[in-house]
């Protein structure tokens, strides 16, 4: 309730100044107003009781329906009645409480339901398709960040491929890397107790320390080796944030691997031996299937990581979403920064619920046998 | 027939299995019981080679086991192991394939020796095959452990405590069941076992290890009624002994004419089944029958002194 009693909204004369807070029966005409709040007062009186789980969904998805609606009437409305051509609306602490709060509602209901893996995937997608509807109607057009926006159309699509690229292209190069390492190390204890230590040792440098470093590492290769420089090797860009990331990723992926192929029970592998499996045949029948769903959370845990650490790669010219996140602290453009950091959010979350269904479905041994 | 020369294993300074020579005849139980820490399980691991021989031998009808690659000889030796190591991820169809599966026999082939093994091990095969280990009691788990290590029908079955696991009432079923398929298959087994009981119940020959040596090899009987060293006096416990003896001896043996009160007992129980009943019904003597038809009796008089002969 006290966010409902907080700022909703505010405006500002241009995107730097600090702007004049509204409430939220404030951002528009009494009556289009109207329908919003008591959408959201419903939701939160729905949602708050924890009796019944279906009841909770729906006044979560009523409320955000409600803070959608205010959205949608305020952000024109506040723009008619400021003045000046640079004015800017946003959303204030009481958007981002409410959304806090009625997102933490569905995602608990949506716990205690616990929907199947396909269930999960069909829920996502759903959300993801009315978010970008609502994006693409232009309905929050006039909203300070989808301004920003405007204003960097190329350059945002550029940034969100750059982002993906150094976050997939990491994990794929880690997986690459760090399989094979991995079933080596789960083979040869002498191994594996060198290179783990080492790995995790990678793995407790700090992110702005690690992409300080290879910076003079980098920046020596490209100017030491011949050809280096042709293939884009250099002290700052894509490079060094690429391999920051990449070494960021080895232990878990390393790990992970080791962890998952040691988790088929003691008995099963030594029947296997003890009935002529050759070492390949024991991995690829008994120690993969049986570790996969280890492996894969190894994985997962890579993937959201390396979608937040790639933000810090904008700070040493790797480009990415943290371009603007950079870029916006400079400038103390707040929208510019949530121009960068949400989509950034967006992607983890998504990432994280595809990783956690796809591992979900790995489980060798079907859920309905107790 | 399996032979073992002179198999010697040296783990730095201590024979874990010292120079041990022994011989099993083709279609027998042959039981290697031991403390723990004997060489027991080592020596049966080297039989198919999970650890390799310091020095010595083992011929499989008279043909050494080192000349062919480890994982090409434990494909024709069944292993069944404690805890039976069931693919937790697998059928049980799947699990009991898994030897035919890496020989490479016919889908057909296959799916026929997994249902004429499931009823050999008194398992509906519809109802069993398609469940998955976990969904299986304790006592079906190690039965399909031991149907996966005779799927291939091998020339030789080891088993490394494969009843350990088990409550003691289920254990003495499956015991009995093993003896049971053992006849049926005329397979040859070599089995291990910290249990002397289970040594004296189910092997043809029992192989006493003590120190990575082999202390007594010999018949049950033998070595109840005479044990080699104090070690194995201990292991068959001295105020067992008589009792273990005449667990071993068949009612036929002491058959005699003569008229007997209460429940009769088949021919093929043993004194004990017989001395139990006598004790704990307060008779002098059981009648035996053969087949259902009454056929004389055995006294508690004669059953005492079988005991004697040995003490």
């Amino acid at each position: 309730m006290a966010a409902l009693l907080s700022p909703f909204m505010t405006i500002a004369a241009n995107r730097i100044v600090a702007g004049e807070s509204v409430m939220a029966w404030h951002v528009a005409s009494p009556a289009e107003t109207l329908p919003g709040v008591a959408a959201v007062v419903l939701g939160l009186l729905f949602g708050i009781p924890s009796g019944r789980q279906d009841l909770r969904l729906c006044g979560a998805l009523l409320g955000l329906c409600g803070i959608l609606w205010l959205l949608m009437q305020g952000a024109p409305a506040l723009l008619d009645s400021a003045a000046g051509d640079y004015a800017r609306v946003s959303p204030a602490m009481g958007f981002w409480c409410l959304l806090l709060i009625l997102t933490l509602m569905m995602a608990d209901a949506l716990t205690q339901m616990a929907p199947g893996p396909i269930a999960r995937a069909g829920l996502l997608a759903a959300v993801l398709c009315s978010l970008a509807l609502i994006l693409w109607s232009g309905a929050l057009a006039p909203l300070s960040i989808l301004q920003e926006y405007a204003g960097r159309r190329a350059q945002f699509a550029d940034a969100v491929l750059r982002h993906l690229a150094l976050a997939f292209g990491s994990l794929a190069t880690a997986a690459v890397i760090g399989f094979p390492l991995g079933i080596v190390c789960y083979r040869r204890a002498q191994l594996r107790g060198s290179v783990l230590p080492v790995l995790s040792l990678l793995q407790t440098i700090p992110s702005l320390a690690m992409f300080g470093l290879m910076i003079p590492i980098l920046g020596w290769v490209g100017d030491n080796m011949p050809g280096a420089q042709a293939i884009g090797i250099a002290g700052i860009g894509f490079a060094p944030a690429f391999l920051a990331l990449v070494l960021y990723s080895l232990l878990p992926v390393v790990g992970n691997t080791v962890a998952g192929l040691a988790s088929a029970p003691a008995a099963a592998r030594d029947a296997a031996r003890g009935m002529g499996m050759t070492p390949t045949q024991r991995l690829l029948r008994i120690e993969l299937p049986l570790g996969l769903p280890v492996i894969l959370t190894g994985l997962r845990i890579v993937l959201v990581q390396n979608i937040g650490l790639a933000v810090i790669a904008g700070l040493i010219g790797g480009g990415g979403l943290g371009t603007f996140v950079f870029q916006g602290l400079n400038q103390t453009a707040t929208d510019l920064i949530l121009l960068g950091a949400l989509p950034t959010v967006a992607l983890a979350l998504t990432s994280a619920i595809v990783m956690d269904i796809l591992v979900e479905l790995a489980q060798p041994i079907p859920k309905d046998s107790p | 027939m399996i032979e073992i020369d002179n198999l010697t294993k040296i783990y730095g300074d201590t024979h874990a299995v010292d120079a041990v020579t022994m011989r099993a005849e083709t279609g027998s139980i042959t039981v290697i019981v031991g403390t723990s820490g004997s060489g027991k399980t080592t020596l049966l691991r080297m039989i198919n080679r999970l650890e390799e021989p310091t020095s010595g031998e083992v011929r499989i009808n008279g043909e050494p086991t080192h000349v062919e690659k480890p994982h090409l000889l434990r494909r024709r030796i069944g292993y069944a192991i404690q805890g039976h190591g069931l693919f937790p991820h697998h059928t049980v169809a799947r699990n009991i394939a898994a030897v035919p599966l890496l020989l490479g026999w016919k889908k057909q082939k296959i799916r026929d020796r997994v249902d004429e093994l499931l009823s050999l091990f008194s398992m509906e095969p519809a109802a069993f095959r398609d469940r998955y280990p976990a969904e299986l009691s304790g006592g079906q788990q190690q039965r399909v452990g031991v149907a996966r290590a005779l799927a291939s029908r091998p020339e030789l079955l080891l088993m490394d405590e494969p009843f350990g696991a088990l409550d003691p009432i289920i254990r003495a079923q499956a015991q009995d069941d093993l003896r049971r398929i053992q006849q049926r298959l005329g397979s040859t087994i070599m089995l291990v076992t910290h249990d002397m009981e289970e040594a004296i119940r189910l092997g043809d020959k029992v192989a006493v290890m003590d120190g990575g040596r082999l202390v007594q090899h010999a018949a049950p009987a033998e070595i109840i009624a005479a044990p080699a060293t104090d070690f194995v006096r201990d292991m068959v416990g001295d105020v067992e002994r008589p009792l273990r003896l005449l667990s071993l001896i068949p009612l036929v043996e002491l058959i005699e004419d003569g008229p007997a009160d209460g429940d009769a007992l088949p021919a093929d129980a043993s004194l004990r089944d017989a001395l139990s009943a006598c004790l704990w019904t307060g008779r002098s003597a059981v009648p035996v029958t053969r087949e259902g038809i009454v056929v004389g009796r055995v006294t508690f008089e004669a059953i005492r002194n079988r005991a004697e002969l040995h003490a």
